[in-house]
């Protein structure tokens, strides 16, 4: 007797693990690079984070009696993005309620992997800047408390970090958002590796570069674009976050959508709202207009005529 | 010459390597024969012999005074030893006439050879074709006479040889045109003739450049014959694909090439209007490649129907290793077979074994949205709304999102990092609408 199944019977070799630890490797550059800027204290804040993602995910499984899936890496993923998004000098207890967040209240309570309808790391960002402001924007460099160039362009004050260090990451901000070189090196890993499209990050960074020139903090055309998308969580935020397969559009073209929209949120909150950064929020509230662009951008199906 | 395509797919390892250089060679069958009564798409037929009679080769056993249906004949001569259901290569028990072949081959001549055939008419013609019991040998089954005739005020402007091969690891249609270009040429130049004024197109894949020189050469005594190239990619053999890969038209939800002026023929089926019209020789056996990562020498064979899928393996030189999964036809659409005790049958164009290392007989899980799915969907097609919907027996939602559209070619299973059954509940979504339609 042998094995019946259902057509096809060959699979790619892809998995969500694959996937998953791609994404780990593409995170690499800038976990290093965040924790030669801010010292151990950034690596002891990651590793925190990654094991409360984890024992969160195990925990819950096995509370819920469901099966174990800490395997497919997921946890770990959005344990290295929480960290990415928590100043280095916070205390520790702040990424293992960051990482309990995530997993419980915003993946597991929505229905686990592929179910959640915003992001698990930024959502926990979020509710820990709300409950513990202080902790939260509390940037050092080399013990150094120092304001985040946004924050500088925002409210003045100190002198502007010059572009290249804001450009290799030896500025104020959170653990690993600084780095722009290292996130671009992971991110041209993710595209090689076809796990992400150029579509979300270039009309996210692009639609910021335009607004910004455009809009500018002096008046029209005043912009100084090159250094508003190198400073705060742009990069990180298009490349790894933005790009969530689960709280992002399906196609190229709602993907498009979704990071103009992005584009434009981040620009309207960085010059006018009452936050230097607008990243996060911006990629939030796009998360939930998911199901519209979906739904709006649906492909015509082979020989159908409309 | 640009290389023409369809949109999306997928690029599976081929594995044509193990098969393509190896000629075809005959298989005469040991044991018993066994012919089910279903071998096409459409009304069973009924035997027309009973037990204790004798048979001759290519003598008429089974026929359906349905319109949608195809006969069956005998591809030995011996007696008639058992009239039972048997076990068919769809998992179903089928009703199948048992012969016992005596050796002798001695050959009914009731079919004449019309190598005159220009002077026939097209409504002969088809009837030949019908009389032969031909059905499209790519898998389907479906009777080639239908395609031949089609409904009144459809203009046909182009037939088109379905000679792509894209499925992975078969290589029977390949050894075909190489050892038989002049013969499907003439089967061609038949259609043509029935069809006057229309072009010919051979669509084969650039995987088997020495196919398209051959019947390039072949097609050249033919006039509005076109050998067109087509990229190496999955499923570029699938009707709608492929006449939008040749002729840039599509055809629509539920509708069929003829609306868009297009007769496809796969080219086993070309070669065997050839056989029918010159030769005056029913459908009797066919090529088959028995392949795979489990067979000892992969190899093509030209075996007679109703010889055991077990003899066919055996010919190949047995199991290198136990298989996990024995397949009828290709790895993107064939059927598995629970057992080695079932025929050869019109369908059947390959018997691929494979090991466990192939066949990946992974759990699913949660679905992450990647979009992988849609991104190789040949039809445009959302799979894992689809699939949810399925699951969740929302079947008018299945409709709504064109669920009925899906060709299950495999290429939303084959690409899903989750190992999801999509193309599995997909056909499962079609079959459900389809019995409740029938209910209504």
């Amino acid at each position: 007797m042998y094995t019946v199944s259902s057509s096809p019977h060959m699979k790619s070799n892809d998995s969500v693990q694959g996937i998953m630890r791609d994404v780990i490797i593409a995170l690499i550059p800038a976990t290093f690079a965040g924790i030669y800027f801010f010292g151990m204290q950034a690596f002891l804040v990651t590793l925190v984070s990654v094991i409360s993602c984890i024992a969160s995910e195990a925990l819950w499984q096995k509370l819920t009696h469901r099966k174990i899936t800490i395997r497919d890496l997921s946890a770990v993923v959005t344990g290295l993005l929480l960290a990415f998004n928590l100043p280095a000098a916070v205390p520790l207890w702040l990424p293992a309620i960051g990482g309990f967040f995530a997993i419980i209240i915003v993946k597991q309570f929505f229905g686990g992997i592929g179910q959640n309808i915003m992001n698990p790391a930024l959502a926990a960002r979020a509710f820990l800047l709300a409950s513990w402001p202080v902790h939260m924007t509390n940037f050092t460099v080399d013990g150094v408390s120092s304001a985040t160039a946004l924050a500088i362009l925002k409210t003045g004050g100190d002198k502007l970090p010059s572009l290249m260090n804001v450009f290799i990451g030896n500025v104020g901000g959170c653990i690993g958002e600084t780095s722009v070189l290292a996130l671009l090196i992971g991110g041209a890993y993710l595209i090689y590796r076809k796990v992400i499209s150029w579509h979300i990050p270039v009309t996210f960074i692009g639609s910021t570069f335009i607004l910004t020139f455009i809009l500018g903090r002096h008046g029209l055309m005043t912009g100084d674009a090159l250094y508003e998308i190198f400073a705060g969580g742009l990069i990180l935020g298009a490349i790894y976050m933005a790009t969530d397969y689960t709280t992002s559009p399906f196609n190229k073209k709602g993907q498009v959508i979704f990071g103009v929209g992005c584009g434009i949120l981040t620009t309207i909150i960085r010059l006018y709202g009452g936050y230097s950064e607008g990243v996060s929020y911006s990629i939030l509230i796009m998360s939930l207009f998911v199901p519209f662009i979906d739904k709006f951008t649906a492909l015509r199906v082979f020989g159908e005529v409309k | 010459m640009g290389l023409l395509t369809f949109k999306k797919g997928i690029h599976p390892k081929d594995r044509k390597d193990l098969s393509m250089h190896k000629a075809i060679q005959d298989l005469l069958p040991k044991g018993n024969l066994v012919f089910p009564m279903q071998q096409h798409i459409g009304a069973p037929c009924d035997p027309l012999v009973k037990k204790g009679d004798r048979v001759l080769m290519n003598q008429k056993i089974g026929e359906s005074k349905a319109f949608v249906s195809a006969p069956i004949y005998s591809s030995v001569s011996g007696t008639v030893v058992d009239i039972s259901p048997r076990l068919h290569s769809n998992g179903t028990m089928v009703l199948s006439i048992i012969i016992e072949n005596d050796a002798l081959y001695e050959e009914s001549l009731a079919m004449i050879p019309r190598i005159d055939y220009e002077k026939l008419s097209i409504d002969e013609l088809v009837a030949i074709v019908k009389d032969a019991g031909i059905v499209g040998m790519g898998g389907a089954g479906f009777p080639t006479h239908i395609k031949l005739a089609p409904p009144e005020g459809k203009k046909i402007d182009s037939i088109i040889i379905n000679a792509s091969e894209c499925e992975p690891y078969l290589t029977c249609d390949y050894r075909l045109m190489l050892e038989k270009s002049t013969e499907i040429t003439l089967g061609l130049k038949i259609i043509l003739h029935m069809f006057p004024g229309v072009t010919g197109y051979i669509g084969i894949e650039d995987n088997k450049p020495d196919a398209i020189e051959i019947m390039k050469k072949a097609c050249e005594v033919l006039n509005n014959v076109h050998v067109k190239p087509l990229i190496t990619k999955y499923p570029q053999g699938a009707e709608k694909q492929l006449i939008y890969a040749l002729t840039g038209r599509e055809v629509g939800s539920g509708k069929l090439p003829a609306d868009a002026g297009c007769i496809v023929q796969n080219v086993g089926s070309v070669f065997e209007i050839y056989n029918a019209v010159i030769n005056g020789r029913p459908l009797t056996e066919r090529v088959i490649t028995v392949t795979g990562e489990a067979i000892k020498n992969p190899m093509n064979l030209r075996v007679k129907f109703g010889t055991s899928i077990e003899e066919v393996i055996e010919a190949a030189g047995g199991f290198k290793e136990t298989p996990v999964k024995v397949i009828s036809g290709g790895p993107m659409m064939g059927t598995t077979l629970s057992s080695l005790n079932t025929p050869v049958i019109k369908g059947t164009s390959g018997v691929l074994c494979l090991t466990k290392e192939q066949t990946r007989l992974e759990e699913e899980s949660s679905c992450i949205r990647c979009g992988k799915c849609m991104n190789v969907c040949p039809m445009n097609l959302n799979p894992t709304k689809l699939n949810s919907l399925v699951l969740r027996s929302k079947y008018d939602d299945f409709e709504k999102y064109h669920g009925m559209d899906c060709i299950e070619c495999g290429c939303c299973s084959y690409t899903c990092p989750a190992k999801r059954h999509l193309t599995q509940t997909l056909r499962e979504g079609k079959r459900t609408v389809n019995i409740n339609r029938r209910k209504k």
